[in-house]
């Protein structure tokens, strides 16, 4: 971490080390912040919720939403659940195979873009769906994929 | 001025309502026409979304499906007046679809905007807190039990059973814990509800808090739902300016106030023990009960952990009346349901009614069968951990007991349709794969089993003959058996569910012929 990241762990660390039961939520706004935990950061964020560090980890590993690495610049996150199975979602994630050559909990050679399965966005009556840089869209066709994957700059958000 | 009404319901806006609304703004200022867009909740019509409704005299008049190239000849036509477009589809209160529900929970979804107290408060919020706030803590309590009111999460224990003991036991700091980690495939009720609705979750949670002595409550949202996140909070700080949380809800000295949690991706913490840990920082590992949270719950205190639903049933309940409610429904299942129809089924939606309708009345009057125009293989209700159940099972009525009687579930409510391209064998293997993948690990059966069991049932699908197609499906019923006994939790409990019906009632899609079934 530099510095600043330093001071703005220290920030988020005053904020939530009284709240009763606030690892989760310090977690979750170290990781809006830096964009993801670093390993680091661990001792002292042990440290301030008077933990041990081996407790830390183990609630970071245990939830799929933390990460101890940064991100890519964009991530998919598409819905391999029952709903979005019945309405093609497969073929979806197949089409990414092929066309951008990303699997499940991968990224594409680029480092560009990340694939994460996730199981259900609240979308089940218009599925398949999926989020693209937390954007949720649904009724996503072959030609809805591609456009929106066509949209994706590098520098912005999709 | 022409009044319009546009969702911004997150599904909505996942299909585009977002974007009609700008159209509309825009176009409208190109026109110099004078209008006013209010963003609503949604119908729960998803199939029409984006739905985009206009006041006239006779009442509300909706136009489906609409994309911001519509916007213009939207807008050439009289809406007002005549309304005569390809997209119209008459008066929305008149669609079949929506005048045969019985809204109760939902009664406001689509005709209020979700952040204003002011509409909340015209459409009867709030009345049950006014009345609640009359009664002694007991006689709360009574209501609620007299309503036989179950909770709506799945397990379907009796709400008042549970405030009971909260409020008898003692203590000096109770809480209120609303288990809004609905993660189930098809179900998107809880959604709907805090996105739409919010100051109803709020209302119940409040009468609760009052009802058990409680003076702190936590939603635990699950973070794939951010946009419900955001509004929970919004709607929390407007309650608390206006006085219905904070120190003196309800004027009665009472102090009651609410802290909104974001899961971080464990479909675990759904269970309402892992939940707990989950508030309280730790990994989202399943608690052994006894003993129960009503007693020894969160930080080790009583409390009463209900669903979204449960809890957003308790101000109608209060406001009129546990005999009212209890007019709704058949046998031991009381009130209204919120079904869920999703997946491959052309009007998807949500179906506020009263227990008792049959599943074929759900898939086929409602859901109007499948989207792809396929035969309907199946349902799976209930969620990934739900049974699939074939259409020779589908004059079932939902309810309970008449499901556990078919060996299916309601769960939260959910209905996912599918055709005939869709294999069960591969979806018999997915709920495996699913467990293994969101158990806590903390039961061998569950943690161990649900991984044994992708291998059985792949080795089941690719074996070359009979004779071990049969020793493999002996080793998975026996797996299954395990699991469904031994596991701390349901979510190893279940995972046999789906799993054995896929092989009981689609027994081609495993290879095993009818014959080979009966052994």
């Amino acid at each position: 971490m530099n510095a600043q990241q330093q001071e703005t762990l220290q920030q988020l660390l005053q904020q939530y080390r009284d709240l009763p039961g606030g690892l989760l939520p310090l977690l979750h706004a170290v990781q809006d912040a830096l964009g993801h935990i670093p390993a680091d950061a661990i001792p002292a964020i042990a440290r301030a919720m008077n933990q041990s560090q081996a407790e830390v980890h183990g609630v970071i590993g245990f939830y799929h939403d933390f990460r101890t690495s940064p991100p890519a610049a964009h991530s998919l996150r598409l819905c391999r659940a029952e709903a979005c199975q019945s309405m093609g979602s497969e073929a979806l994630a197949a089409q990414l195979r092929t066309q951008l050559g990303v699997d499940d909990h991968g990224h594409t050679a680029d480092g560009q873009l990340e694939l994460r399965p996730v199981y259900c966005l609240g979308a089940c009556a218009c599925a398949p769906a999926l989020q693209l840089d937390g954007q949720l869209h649904a009724r996503v066709t072959p030609e809805k994929l591609s456009a929106l994957l066509a949209s994706c700059s590098k520098e912005a958000k999709c | 001025m022409l009044t319009l009404y546009i969702p911004m319901d997150s599904v909505a806006c996942a299909v585009g309502a977002d974007a009609v609304a700008a159209a509309f703004a825009a176009e409208a200022a190109r026109r110099n026409l004078d209008i006013d867009i209010v963003r609503t909740s949604s119908r729960g019509l998803f199939w029409l979304e984006p739905l985009v409704e206009v006041d006239t005299p006779q009442g509300r008049a909706g136009y489906r499906e609409v994309s911001p190239d519509d916007v213009a000849s939207l807008l050439d036509v009289d809406l007002v007046a005549n309304g005569d477009h390809l997209l119209s589809v008459g008066l929305v209160e008149q669609l079949p679809y929506l005048k045969t529900q019985q809204r109760l929970l939902f009664a406001r979804a689509g005709i209020t905007s979700p952040l204003s107290l002011e509409h909340y408060l015209a459409h009867g919020g709030y009345q049950g807190l006014e009345h609640a706030a009359r009664l002694s803590h007991d006689e709360i309590v009574a209501e609620v039990l007299e309503s036989g009111l179950r909770g709506r999460g799945g397990a379907a224990f009796p709400a008042g059973i549970k405030w009971r003991t909260v409020r008898q036991a003692q203590a000096e700091q109770k809480y209120v814990v609303c288990n809004a980690d609905e993660g189930d495939s098809g179900s998107f009720a809880d959604r709907m509800l805090m996105e739409g609705d919010p100051f109803l979750l709020i209302e119940g949670m409040t009468i609760a808090g009052l009802a058990v002595g409680a003076s702190r409550g936590y939603i635990y949202v699950r973070s794939e739902y951010a946009p419900a996140i955001a509004v929970l909070r919004q709607a929390i700080d407007i309650a608390r300016a206006h006085g219905y949380l904070g120190e003196d809800v309800a004027h009665g000295g009472h102090e009651f106030d609410i802290e909104v949690r974001e899961g971080a991706g464990a479909y675990i913490c759904g269970e309402e023990t892992s939940l707990l840990e989950s508030v309280e920082g730790r990994r989202g590992t399943v608690r052994a009960k006894p003993p129960l949270p009503a007693l020894h719950g969160l930080f080790g205190q009583p409390t009463l952990v209900h669903n979204v639903l449960s809890l957003a049933s308790v101000p109608l309940i209060l406001s009129r009346g546990a005999s009212w409610y209890r007019n709704f429904g058949m046998g031991r299942s009381l009130g209204t349901m919120a079904f869920q129809l999703a997946g491959n089924v052309r009007r998807g939606g949500l179906v506020e009614r009263a227990f008792g309708l049959t599943l074929r009345e759900l898939v086929f009057d409602y859901g109007g069968g499948t989207a792809s125009g396929k035969p309907v293989k199946a349902v799976q209700l209930g969620g990934p951990l739900g049974a699939w159940i074939p259409p020779s099972q589908f004059d079932t009525p939902l309810d309970y007991e008449a499901l556990a009687a078919i060996g299916a579930m309601l769960g939260h409510g959910g209905a996912v349709l599918c055709d005939d391209s869709l294999h069960l064998g591969q979806m018999a293997r997915f709920a495996m794969q699913f467990c293994a993948e969101e158990s806590c690990g903390k039961c061998t059966p569950c943690r161990i089993g649900s991984t044994r069991g992708v291998e059985v049932i792949e080795r089941l699908l690719a074996a070359p003959d009979s004779a071990e197609r049969q020793r493999q499906r002996a080793l998975l019923d026996e797996l299954c058996d395990t699991m469904q006994y031994g596991s701390l939790c349901a979510l190893g409990g279940m995972t046999p569910f789906p799993v054995q019906s896929a092989m009981r009632h689609f027994p081609a899609d495993f290879g095993l012929d009818t014959q080979e079934q009966a052994q």
